[in-house]
């Protein structure tokens, strides 16, 4: 019982407490680029979900048995040589992350094209565009920083790719009423988008009071 | 040599203000001065360093893999980096955390790298990488002038205003879209630059 409580509340700490796109800023290039459009922005908040819940997971495996520091202790007890038990491969560990990434991504999209058509179609076009949004890298990246479990792992890349889909999709709604509001000209646009979004911000930090 | 390269990113064609690139790390590492600056200098070696070796290897690049050679050469200049960094200044890379490592998935890299050094002699994308780098830089120290201004009170840690009349906001989040907001809508308003 207290497991499920423990990740409920991590959950909730990585929706809505620190919301990887209002709090850490990760993911702001798609963030503002998509939120013209209300289903657009359904299609790439879905596929950070997907994508998020199966990078931070996968990166926690390779971080743990590869990347950490004695991480290859299993192999040296393994082949017998001891010297492996000291490597330290940290220094690969950004290009390591981002390989994953890319290659899941592509891997994902090759998968779903053969076998799901219609989730094809409407998430197909978002997953290259996912290999360069910095909230995928930058969820691996906290993963590793805060030393998360492999459960808190899956739930933290999960719940930081629905707080993305939160965001982007109140932003998209209050760009479509914004289109009939009169905003100065040089404020049309990115600039409205960006003060917005502060405003936003500001009601998320409301949350920050809640204590898990 | 093409000077408009160069000029060109700093105002009218900037990255963060006008193409839209890069506003992440440029919200991120705003709380101080200092931050922005070390960025900023980040920033300028991965950016330089990736178009003029994707420019050199832009002949034997496979259009099809061009993506994850671009990341594989932009992340091995980042490890470079945030290595140096670590090394040389704990403090200061304890608090940019992982913005650093983030460079690897910042557009104005990925960006220019797959746009201009992909098309262009290594000349021409040494200018146009430090011109982006400089743009960039430009938006970044101004952000952090006001928010370092208005939030702690202080330029480079001298301090300018008393304690007492910190606004506490300006460190959080939604300081820094503010900010930034505002700075978007005064360079439009002076390049005239309206978006549909």
């Amino acid at each position: 019982m207290d497991i499920i409580v423990h990740y409920f509340s991590l959950a909730i700490k990585s929706i809505f407490i620190e919301n990887i796109l209002l709090a850490y800023f990760l993911g702001m290039c798609s963030f503002l680029a998509i939120s013209k459009n209300v289903d657009a922005s359904k299609g790439i908040g879905k596929a950070v979900i997907f994508v998020n819940g199966l990078t931070v997971p996968i990166n926690w495996i390779l971080n743990t048995y590869l990347l950490k520091d004695g991480a290859l202790s299993w192999l040296a007890s393994l082949t017998g040589i001891m010297q492996l038990a000291n490597v330290n491969l940290d220094f690969l560990r950004i290009l390591c992350f981002i390989a994953t990434i890319a290659a899941l991504v592509q891997f994902v999209e090759m998968f779903i094209d053969k076998f799901s058509p219609s989730l094809y179609n409407s998430l197909g076009i978002f997953l290259p565009l996912i290999t360069v949004n910095c909230s995928i890298l930058g969820a691996s990246i906290f993963m590793n920083e805060r030393g998360y479990t492999f459960g808190e792992s899956i739930v933290f890349g999960l719940s930081s790719g629905v707080g993305f889909y939160l965001a982007i999709v109140t932003m998209a709604a209050i760009r479509f009423k914004l289109k009939y509001s009169n905003v100065p000209d040089g404020l049309k646009g990115l600039g409205i988008t960006m003060i917005l979004t502060g405003l936003l911000s500001m009601a998320y930090l409301a949350f920050s009071g809640i204590q898990l | 040599m093409n000077k408009s390269l160069f000029t060109d990113p700093l105002v009218d064609n900037n990255p963060i203000t006008r193409q839209v690139l890069g506003i992440c790390s440029a919200l991120a590492v705003t709380v101080k001065l200092e931050q922005a600056l070390v960025m900023t200098l980040a920033l300028t070696f991965v950016l330089t360093m990736s178009n003029i070796i994707v420019s050199m290897l832009r002949k034997y690049i496979p259009s099809s893999i061009r993506i994850i050679v671009q990341l594989t050469v932009i992340s091995t200049l980042v490890t470079l980096i945030d290595k140096a960094i670590a090394a040389y200044m704990y403090d200061l890379s304890k608090e940019l955390s992982v913005f650093i490592a983030l460079i690897v998935t910042n557009c104005i890299v990925m960006g220019r790298a797959d746009a201009f050094a992909m098309q262009n002699n290594v000349k021409d994308s040494l200018m146009d990488g430090l011109g982006n780098s400089f743009g960039y830089g430009v938006i970044l120290i101004l952000v952090a002038f006001f928010r370092e201004l208005f939030g702690f009170g202080t330029f480079f840690g001298y301090v300018l205003i008393p304690e007492a009349y910190n606004n506490g906001l300006m460190l959080l989040a939604p300081g820094a879209f503010i900010i930034l907001g505002l700075i978007i809508w005064a360079q439009r308003s002076l390049t005239a630059f309206v978006e549909d």
